[in-house]
């Protein structure tokens, strides 16, 4: 299990390669890539802030649910904070199980976590200013179901 | 001594990202209280709890939880990763 939280750029290629291959009774790797998105047009940059300490301690502590709810023989978060351009990668993360729903539903608990529950606020900066994004209440919602 | 920490509009409304306070609080929304009597910033930022959240020594609280041993205080806007 590995957990990064980092301002520099990552290669998911390289991070995928490889990924939860080796391990005994792995038959399903799931890896997801979160890009940051220029929805309005204009969007120049953005701008992650994050709570240091306690991010890695929330993701950590969802790592750790998400390998003992669906057996996982492998996972991997990684995300970014500082200045980002649009288009660029923002985090990914990869899941390895014995099988495809596993891996599956590990990735999907990941992500709706991430979105909610992991200390961190994206601001985006464009042509008409600088705006903090809003949390959406779909994403508090899709914590439900898990 | 408690250290209170800022983070997003929060941190930007307040004009600090981080300070160390003595308090007497009880609880977190006391110290919101006592927080909002100080100084217009303060108020302008905590004026909707609702739209807000803490933490306690890096875990997730509610504003009813006591302060009673507490190192470290958070308050932000809900979070928005991924």
């Amino acid at each position: 299990m590995r957990v990064r939280i980092q301002s520099a750029p990552f290669d998911y290629g390289a991070e995928c390669a490889g990924f939860g291959l080796g391990g005994a009774g792995v038959g399903a790797v799931v890896t997801f890539l979160g890009v940051v998105r220029d929805d309005r047009g204009g969007l120049s940059r953005m701008e992650i802030e994050h709570y240091p300490g306690m991010t890695e301690k929330a993701i950590a502590a969802m790592a750790e649910e998400a390998v003992g709810r669906w057996s996982l023989a492998d996972v991997l978060v990684i995300h970014r904070h500082g200045t980002l351009q649009p288009g660029e990668p923002i985090m990914m993360v990869a899941t390895a199980a014995r099988h495809r729903k596993a891996a599956f539903a590990a990735a999907e608990f990941l992500m709706d976590y991430l979105k909610s529950r992991a200390p961190f606020w994206k601001k985006e900066i464009g042509a008409d200013g600088a705006e903090w994004v809003a949390a959406k209440d779909e994403d508090e919602d899709a914590l439900g179901r898990w | 001594m408690i250290d209170v920490l800022y983070f997003a509009w929060v941190r930007e409304r307040i004009g600090l990202p981080r300070e160390r306070l003595e308090t007497s609080a009880a609880t977190v929304a006391d110290l919101v209280a006592e927080l909002m009597a100080r100084e217009d910033r303060y108020a302008a930022a905590f004026a909707d709890v609702s739209a807000l959240r803490v933490a306690l020594d890096q875990e997730l609280a509610s504003f009813a939880a006591p302060l009673k041993g507490v190192r470290e205080v958070a308050f932000f806007p809900p979070m928005t990763g991924g």
